[in-house]
């Protein structure tokens, strides 16, 4: 029992990170109708600049302090990141309102190159690490109910708490305030929005704003976790199935999504791993979603697709 | 108490669009006087919705000029044409599905709030405060149109005839000058149309909002329209009080055929 409750905490725990990432895909497909191919790149991107800066800043500014280092780095990171959502929404988006889906998810394919490349041409491309003060150590909780307790590793449960605040506070804010009402509008029917003076270009910068903000504290606990490196783009790959599985438009689908892929892959791996000679974690999530494809291809939270005849 | 009907407030002049080689409007002139309620009829494919595309910046005319308010423009802006106070409802439903009738009406409010972002996150004094007279608006319009008991449905589940009223709702939170109607009553039963024609003409009263409307029924354009302007095959084939136009040879024969 004790074995299989530690099993599902990790789960959940792991499962809230996918749910982060995955919000960032589901933010701007719902603003926009575009799936965002470039949301790993910008994982990468954030992460880079927050490792680079946080060495940078004690360099130039003499500061000693690690928190505020820290602090700094993450600011100027999310500063860096406005100006690249501005900076997409001005060069490239705003010449295609209006377009179809495929030439808009063709053109955050070539986003996703470009920043690739830009982010190790201007923060190099080696490994860095990002040293947020993640205690590392687990702990152990619930002994006296189960003999030996369950063993909980601190750094997972800090980065849940971190994005399961975040996630709060951005269904709160799509939910009751009128920015959030017209991001809304727009994500429904962008004509439409354009007709009753919602702005579509603000809003589409407020997106991708928000979009980086979510990449950066998500490219910030995997980094601190795995080390900034090439391979974070492919933390985006692993929140496809989740972004499947919760509905492309659904905030809570994404958390809810998440969970289940994160607790699905543990308990997978170690229960029916030894039948099958193991490494189910890697594909498990994807089969997941290949099923729900099939029997219910809007996801579970998905917007129900009905035409009226 | 009607508003006199005023000086010329939207005056289209010379416009001419075509699709490559489909010329959807050749040549279009007309006007609209403030406060007045404008039809603008024709025969399935005349260019009515291009027409009103054209004037809410959907289309950009390869000829000719649009003037609002004595300003003159060659092409508009969907944007631009919402602030300066130019309203549409759509011909094919263009509600914001997955939202209640609030929210969707409440939407029409966005040009009007003034309290940015970081003042309606924090929902700080003056951002509630806000929010809470646009909401007072929207209930009137609600309690207006007569879909009280609706208000938090989400606007897909609604029938059709509901749908038309909650667009008509958006489009007059946003408290136009000139709203413009694309087809408001099609597709609805006669009971449904009386509804609709009793809240245009209520609007175009109490707001004193100037009405231009594409309809297909004419007995509906007759009886609330103060000039008509007709359209066959992209070009205009009259235009005057529906007297007029009702024995107009060229209308008649556009609607009717002629006799060979």
């Amino acid at each position: 029992m004790a074995f299989f409750l530690e099993t599902l905490l990790g789960g959940l725990m792991a499962g809230m990170l996918y749910s982060l990432v995955a919000l960032g895909f589901v933010l701007i497909y719902k603003a926009s109708g575009v799936f965002n191919f470039a949301q790993g790149a910008m994982v990468l991107f954030a992460a880079l600049a927050m490792a680079r800066f946080s060495e940078w800043i004690p360099l130039w500014t003499g500061i000693d302090n690690p928190v505020a280092a820290n602090f700094l780095a993450f600011c100027v990171a999310t500063c860096i990141m406005f100006v690249v959502a501005w900076l997409i929404e001005r060069l490239a988006l705003r010449y295609l309102v209006n377009q179809e889906g495929t030439t808009l998810l063709m053109a955050t394919l070539g986003i996703s190159y470009f920043l690739d490349g830009l982010g190790q041409t201007i923060f190099g491309s080696d490994i860095y690490k990002i040293d947020i003060g993640m205690p590392k150590e687990p702990v152990m909780a619930f002994e006296e109910m189960f003999e030996g307790g369950i063993l909980i590793n601190k750094e997972d449960l800090y980065a849940a708490l971190i994005a399961a605040v975040l996630v709060t506070l951005l269904s709160l804010f799509f939910q009751k305030t009128a920015t959030g009402r017209a991001l809304r509008a727009v994500a429904d029917d962008h004509q439409a929005a354009q007709s009753i003076g919602i702005p579509l270009n603000r809003i589409w910068v407020i997106v991708w704003c928000v979009a980086g903000v979510v990449a950066l504290v998500a490219g910030m606990i995997w980094g601190s976790k795995l080390g900034v490196q090439f391979s974070l783009t492919t933390v985006a790959l692993r929140a496809l199935p989740v972004v499947i599985l919760g509905g492309l438009t659904s905030v809570p689908g994404a958390i809810i999504g998440g969970l289940i892929i994160g607790v699905g892959e543990k308990l997978s791996e170690v229960f029916l791993g030894p039948y099958v000679g193991g490494g189910i974690e890697i594909w498990f999530a994807y089969v997941l979603a290949l099923l729900f494809l099939l029997v219910r291809p809007q996801g579970l939270f998905g917007e129900k697709i009905i035409d009226r005849v | 108490m009607r508003k006199k009907i005023g000086d010329i407030i939207l005056d289209v002049n010379n416009i001419s669009l075509s699709f490559g080689g489909v010329k959807a409007l050749t040549d279009i002139s007309f006007n609209v006087r403030e406060h007045e309620v404008r039809a603008i009829i024709g025969p399935n494919g005349a260019g009515k919705s291009s027409m009103l595309n054209c004037i809410n910046g959907v289309y950009t005319p390869q000829q000719g000029t649009i003037s609002f308010k004595g300003q003159t423009f060659d092409h508009m802006d969907s944007h631009q044409v919402a602030v300066m106070g130019i309203g549409r409802t759509f011909q094919n439903l263009a509600l914001f599905k997955g939202m209640s009738v609030i929210d969707n009406i409440m939407t029409g409010r966005n040009l009007r709030i003034k309290s940015n972002l970081f003042l309606q996150a924090l929902r700080l004094g003056p951002a509630q405060r806000e929010e809470e007279q646009h909401r007072d608006f929207v209930e009137h319009i609600i309690d207006f149109l007569e879909i009280q008991a609706y208000r938090k449905t989400p606007v897909g589940q609604l029938p059709y005839g509901l749908q038309k009223r909650v667009d008509l709702g958006r489009a007059l939170a946003m408290e136009p000058k000139v709203l413009l109607l694309d087809e408001p009553m099609a597709g609805m039963n006669v009971e449904e149309k009386q509804d609709m024609c009793r809240f245009v003409l209520d609007v175009n009263e109490e707001y004193g909002t100037t009405i231009v409307l594409i309809e297909h029924d004419m007995g509906v354009v007759m009886d609330i329209s103060d000039r008509v302007v007709v359209l066959d095959y992209g070009k205009k084939i009259g235009d005057g009080t529906p007297n007029e136009v009702r024995n107009n040879e060229e209308v008649i024969s556009a609607y009717l055929g002629t006799s060979h």
